[in-house]
C-alpha cells in the first residue's frame, strides 16, 4: 500500500524533507563514486602495465641497433 | 584438509573465478537494493513518532551493519594472508579497506542527519556514532598505512598487523565508549527499538542490510580484480589482457 | 645452538643500555615533559580561570596531554636503532624477540612514563583538581601509562621505516588510546565525588595485563615488517 498521496507528498516526506533526501542523496553519491573509481581501477592498472611494455620494448630496441 | 583451496590461491585462477561470481552479486545487490528501498521509501508505514524521517533508517542501518562487518572481514582476511602467507588474502583485505571506510562514513552522516530532527543536533556524543567514528579512524589508519609503503607486500603485511590489532581493540573500545556515554548521558534516546517495529518495517531493511552486504562483496571483487593485475604485472596472462586493453 | 646468554640477561642488559643512552642525551627525557608542562598550562589560558570549571576538566586535560606526551616521545623509540643498524642486529639476535622488546619499551616508559607520573600533581594543583582525586591520578597514570608505551609501540614499529611517519602514528595509535583515556578520567572524578572508583582501576589494571602480555608479539612482528 502506498503511503503517500501524490507526489509531491512523497517529495515532501512528511516535512522531513531535507534530511530524508540529504541522507539518501549523499549516500548515493558516495556509492556511486567509489563504484566508478573501482571500476576504472582495473583499466588504468593495464593501461599502466602496458606502457611499461612498450618502454621495455623499446629499451631493447636501442640495445639491439647500437650493439 | 585445505589441500582443495590451494588451486583457488593461485592469481588466475581467483581472478577468473572471481569474474565469473561478479555478476552474481552486482545483480543480486542492485536487486535487493532496489526492491529494499522503493518498499522503505514509499510502502513502508508511516512510524508514529517519527514521521517519515524515520525512513533514513534503511540505509543508516545496513550502512552501519555492515561497517562492522567489512572490518570483520578485513581483519579475517589480513590474519589468513599473515599467517599462511597467501597473498591473495592480502590483497582482498587491502581491496575491503576503502569500502568498509566509505560505508562507515554514510553510517556517520545518515546517522548526524537523522540526529538533527529527532535529537535537535547534527552531532550528539551517543555511543553509537561515537564508536562509529573510532572505526572510521581505523579504516583511515589502515588505508593510509597501506598506501604509504613503497613495498606493497610489506605494506599489506603492516596493514594487516594493524587491522588485527584493531579487530582486538574494537570490543573494548565499543564497551568503554558505551560505558562512558551511559554515564554522561542521562536520558539516552533510543532511535531503533527493534522490538517495536512492525513487520512491514522490518522487511524492507533486512532487504537493503542484504543487499548492502552482496554491493560490498561485488565491489570487494571489482577492487580486488584490479589488484590481482596490478600485483601481477610481470606474468605472461596479465601482460596479454594488457595487450588487449591497449588495442582496445 | 647455544644462546650465549640467558632471556633475563639479555633483558636487562638491553634496558641499561637504552637507559645510559637516553641519560647521554638528556633531551629525550626532557622535551616530552616540556611538552606536557606546556600544553596543560595553555588550557587555563584558552577556556577562561575559573578555579570551579577547571577543576571539572582538570582530568581530561591531565589525560590528553599525557596522550600527546606520550606519543611524541614514543616516535624515537626505534628510529636510533633503526638508522644505525643496531635494529637488525636485535632482530638477528637468538633471544626472542619479544623480550627485547619489552625491554625497549620498559626502557622507554622508566624515561618518560616515570617523570610525568611525578610531574602530574604539579600540574593538578595548577588546575586546581578536587583534594580527594591526587590518589586515583598518580594510580590511573601509573597503571595508564605503560599501557600508552606498549600500545603506542606497535604504531611505532609499523612506521619506523617509513619517512613521514609522524601523522601517521597518530591516527594509528590515538583510537586505541581511547579505552584507557575513557576509564582513567572516570576514576579521577569518581574519587573526586567521594565514590570508589577500584573498579575503572581494575578495568586499567586488565588491559595493561592483556598489552603486557600481546603487545610486544604484535610489536616484534611489526619490527620485521618495517625492516624488511
Amino acid at each position: 500500500m502506498m503511503q503517500f498521496d501524490s507526489i509531491s507528498d512523497f517529495f515532501n516526506m512528511g516535512g522531513y524533507a531535507f534530511y530524508v533526501w540529504l541522507s539518501y542523496g549523499v549516500t548515493f553519491f558516495c556509492l556511486a563514486t567509489l563504484i566508478i573509481t573501482s571500476a576504472r581501477q582495473k583499466r588504468k592498472v593495464l593501461i599502466d602495465i602496458a606502457k611499461k611494455m612498450d618502454r621495455e620494448e623499446r629499451l631493447k630496441e636501442t640495445r639491439s641497433t647500437k650493439s | 584438509m585445505w589441500k582443495w583451496l590451494h588451486p583457488y590461491a593461485d592469481p588466475e585462477r581467483a581472478y577468473k573465478l572471481s569474474g565469473t561470481l561478479f555478476p552474481w552479486f552486482a545483480i543480486l545487490a542492485g536487486l535487493l537494493i532496489a526492491v529494499g528501498t522503493t518498499w522503505g521509501l514509499v510502502f513502508a508505514p508511516t512510524d508514529y513518532q517519527q514521521g517519515d524521517s524515520y525512513r533514513i533508517i534503511f540505509i543508516h542501518v545496513p550502512a552501519a551493519s555492515m561497517s562492522m562487518a567489512a572490518y570483520m572481514g578485513m581483519a579475517t582476511a589480513a590474519f589468513i594472508g599473515l599467517v599462511w602467507q597467501i597473498k591473495l588474502a592480502d590483497w582482498a583485505a587491502a581491496s575491503i579497506a576503502p569500502i568498509g571506510a566509505v560505508i562507515t562514513f554514510i553510517a556517520l552522516f545518515t546517522g548526524a542527519a537523522w540526529g538533527k530532527p529527532m535529537w535537535g543536533a547534527w552531532w550528539v556524543w551517543d555511543a553509537r556514532l561515537t564508536s562509529e567514528l573510532v572505526l572510521l579512524f581505523l579504516y583511515l589508519g589502515v588505508i593510509s598505512l597501506y598506501a604509504s609503503f613503497e613495498d606493497k607486500v610489506l605494506a599489506a603485511r603492516a596493514a594487516g598487523i594493524l587491522a588485527i590489532v584493531g579487530v582486538i581493540n574494537i570490543p573494548i573500545i565499543k564497551y568503554s565508549v558505551e560505558w562512558w556515554s551511559s554515564l554522561h548521558q542521562p536520558s539516552t534516546i533510543r532511535i531503533t527499538e527493534k522490538s517495536t517495529m512492525s513487520t512491514e518495517m522490518l522487511y524492507p531493511l533486512l532487504i537493503n542490510i542484504l543487499g548492502f552486504g552482496l554491493m560490498i562483496g561485488a565491489i570487494t571483487i571489482v577492487r580486488f580484480r584490479a589488484e590481482i593485475l596490478a600485483r601481477n604485472g610481470m606474468r605472461p596472462w596479465v601482460r596479454e589482457l594488457a595487450k588487449a586493453e591497449e588495442v582496445k | 645452538m647455544k644462546r650465549g646468554i640467558s632471556f633475563t640477561q639479555a633483558f636487562f642488559t638491553l634496558l641499561q643500555r637504552d637507559l645510559k643512552i637516553a641519560i647521554r642525551h638528556r633531551g629525550d627525557i626532557f622535551n616530552p615533559l616540556l611538552f606536557f608542562i606546556m600544553v596543560v598550562t595553555l588550557f587555563p589560558l584558552g577556556i577562561g580561570p575559573e578555579p570551579q570549571m577547571l577543576a571539572r576538566v582538570a582530568p581530561g586535560i591531565i589525560w590528553v596531554a599525557a596522550l600527546l606526551a606520550s606519543m611524541l616521545s614514543l616516535e624515537r623509540l626505534f628510529k636510533a636503532d633503526f638508522s644505525d643498524g643496531s635494529l637488525e642486529q636485535m632482530l638477528l639476535s637468538p633471544q626472542p624477540l619479544a623480550i627485547l622488546v619489552l625491554a625497549k619499551v620498559l626502557a622507554h616508559w622508566i624515561l618518560t612514563g616515570v617523570p610525568l607520573i611525578i610531574i602530574a600533581p604539579l600540574l593538578a594543583v595548577l588546575l586546581n583538581l578536587d583534594g580527594n582525586s591526587y590518589g586515583a591520578l598518580i594510580s590511573t597514570l601509573a597503571l595508564g601509562t605503560p599501557v600508552l608505551s606498549l600500545l603506542g609501540a606497535i604504531g611505532v614499529a609499523l612506521t619506523v621505516g617509513l619517512r613521514k611517519g609522524g601523522v601517521l602514528l597518530s591516527l594509528l595509535i590515538l583510537p586505541l588510546y581511547i579505552p584507557v583515556l575513557i576509564f582513567a578520567t572516570s576514576a579521577i572524578d569518581a574519587a573526586g565525588m567521594n565514590l570508589p572508583y577500584d573498579g575503572q582501576l581494575a578495568i586499567i589494571g586488565a588491559m595493561l595485563v592483556g598489552s603486557l602480555t600481546l603487545a610486544p608479539f604484535a610489536i616484534g612482528a611489526s619490527l620485521r615488517v618495517s625492516t624488511n
